[in-house]
């Protein structure tokens, strides 16, 4: 589903943000990416979602080239991929219905089938009364729950989960990661880039730890082996 | 693209402009103000040069024979001065004719008063060419011309007339040119300025956007809506206000400038305004479009 093979990426003179990566990501997987900042995960995002080009490697997405992609393709990669922020990134000046259907809106899906499946979204992530707040009235766990139904509206094959709770407190971390566990189980890859040690831990998944641009571990089952 | 995308977009257009009323606005002024001038410009340079065309055409040269000529010359010469690139036509006036004309203007309703001269017509050396001429710039090498030809005595050419009006005419037409290029580029400059403001507010949405795969079109589509709204609003405007000044103007400058009523032939409403709507439509909105195209290319790397 996601293989990066031997993938470097420098941005000037100096050391490479990611140095020689290789990962294999098979479908359905659940794959936490653990490593302090500056390690290199934000980079590696931004080379799944071809915002930037590896300098050397090569990257396949749900079975698309990257290297080789157009430009005018890049869309439609990017309709395989959901994500989810730290900080939500959620439309301010629309409610919650409109932000989780301007997912669809964008990708050109037709007004009926938006009215359809909005509602059954919310409802999957609990939200199903909420659909009329705005995003300011809503507490950190609830716009998360937001932003999961805005990317996963689409059936995107995959989920890249930028330090999912990050801004949470406890509680509503482990609602978040109980609501990814379950995505996960419907068949959605599900890729969580995190510092939680907590929920590494607990949650016993597949961990790949990344260290100053390179791999130090890639555990099947495994906690949060990275200290300082 | 759907039907249903397109009226997203549109839709999305407009709340751009609404969300940005004071820089729309003073866009649509701006280009407003462009179109009018451009309008004016237009008005003013087909009048002044319909003016020239009539004046033009009633601009011609006047030649005379030598007394002795035979008819058999004066059709000779007719069919040679006819053939020249310069001749938009040319009358022949004989001796009879032009005391016939003479009698008219001078004499009048006292017709009596001219029977003294019945057999003896004191134009007798008087008939003429009067050669109507295609270009006013070509008079002097008309002239030239005739003045050697066998057979003509005298050649009358209004003196500087010809070339100062063509002159002025073009020199009105290079100003009004360079003008009309200032005012577009301050007109795409604003344009481009309003939807960089939209699409920095937009930030946010654009990036999210991106991220969900909207194709780079679907991101554009608002912007280049709100660009062509933008443009063809600063058109409309003008035009309706020009629709309605047009005759007063052309009313005000004969009630006030009487000399000009000889010379003054104005165009009709309608013939202006049937290329100048066009015009001022494709001006508006291609400057909108442009506008934001070109903004778009430098503010939104999609």
């Amino acid at each position: 589903m996601i293989i990066l093979e031997n993938v470097s990426k420098s941005y000037s003179a100096g050391a490479p943000a990611i140095n020689d990566i290789s990962i294999h990501i098979e479908k359905g997987e659940f794959v936490f990416i653990v490593g302090d900042s500056g390690a290199g995960k934000s980079t590696l995002m931004k080379l799944m979602l071809k915002e930037l080009e590896p300098t050397t490697g090569k990257i396949y997405i749900n079975g698309k080239f990257l290297n080789k992609m157009k430009r005018r393709k890049v869309p439609m990669l990017r309709r395989d991929i959901g994500m989810v922020f730290q900080n939500f990134r959620l439309l301010n000046d629309r409610n919650v219905y409109d932000n989780v259907a301007f997912a669809q809106r964008v990708v050109e899906v037709p007004s009926k089938v938006i009215r359809r499946k909005v509602p059954a979204m919310l409802s999957m992530v609990g939200l199903a009364q909420k659909y009329k707040s705005y995003p300011r009235e809503l507490s950190g766990g609830e716009q998360q729950r937001v932003a999961l139904a805005r990317a996963l509206i689409n059936n995107p094959p995959i989920l890249l989960a930028d330090e999912p709770t990050g801004n949470l407190d406890p509680k509503n971390s482990w609602e978040i990661m109980n609501l990814l566990d379950e995505i996960n189980k419907r068949g959605t890859t599900v890729v969580v880039v995190t510092h939680n040690r907590e929920i590494v831990d607990a949650m016993q998944k597949r961990v790949i730890t990344i260290q100053k641009g390179i791999i130090v571990s890639d555990e099947r089952k495994g906690g949060y082996i990275y200290e300082n | 693209m759907k039907i249903k995308t397109l009226l997203y977009n549109i839709q999305q257009g407009i709340v751009n402009i609404k969300r940005n009323k004071l820089f729309s606005l003073a866009s649509v002024a701006t280009i407003a103000i462009c179109i009018f001038l451009i309008g004016m410009f237009y008005a003013v340079v087909v009048n002044f040069n319909y003016m020239i065309d009539t004046l033009e055409s009633r601009l011609c040269v006047t030649t005379f024979f030598d007394a002795d000529i035979s008819q058999e010359r004066v059709e000779e010469l007719k069919n040679d001065i006819s053939k020249r690139v310069e001749v938009s036509k040319i009358d022949y006036t004989s001796a009879e004719e032009a005391w016939e004309k003479y009698k008219e203007i001078y004499f009048g309703d006292k017709a009596e008063l001219a029977e003294g001269f019945k057999d003896d017509n004191p134009l007798a050396d008087s008939a003429s060419f009067t050669i109507y001429l295609n270009d006013a710039e070509m008079q002097d090498t008309l002239v030239k011309y005739l003045e050697q030809l066998e057979g003509i005595r005298q050649v009358n050419a209004s003196a500087n007339t010809a070339s100062t009006l063509s002159d002025f005419g073009k020199l009105a037409g290079y100003v009004s040119v360079a003008l009309i290029a200032v005012l577009l580029a301050v007109g795409v400059f604003l344009i481009g300025n309003t939807v960089m403001i939209g699409i920095t507010v937009r930030k946010e949405e654009i990036g999210i956007m991106k991220l969900m795969g909207a194709t780079d079109f679907f991101i554009r589509a608002p912007f280049m809506v709100e660009g062509l709204m933008i443009g063809l609003a600063g058109a409309i405007i003008p035009l309706l206000v020009l629709y309605l000044l047009y005759n007063r103007i052309i009313g005000y400058l004969l009630s006030q400038f009487r000399s000009l009523e000889t010379v003054a032939v104005f165009l009709s409403t309608q013939e202006v305004f049937k290329v100048l709507t066009p015009m001022a439509l494709i001006i508006g909105g291609g400057i909108g479009l442009f506008g934001s195209i070109v903004t778009m290319r430098k503010h939104l790397r999609v």
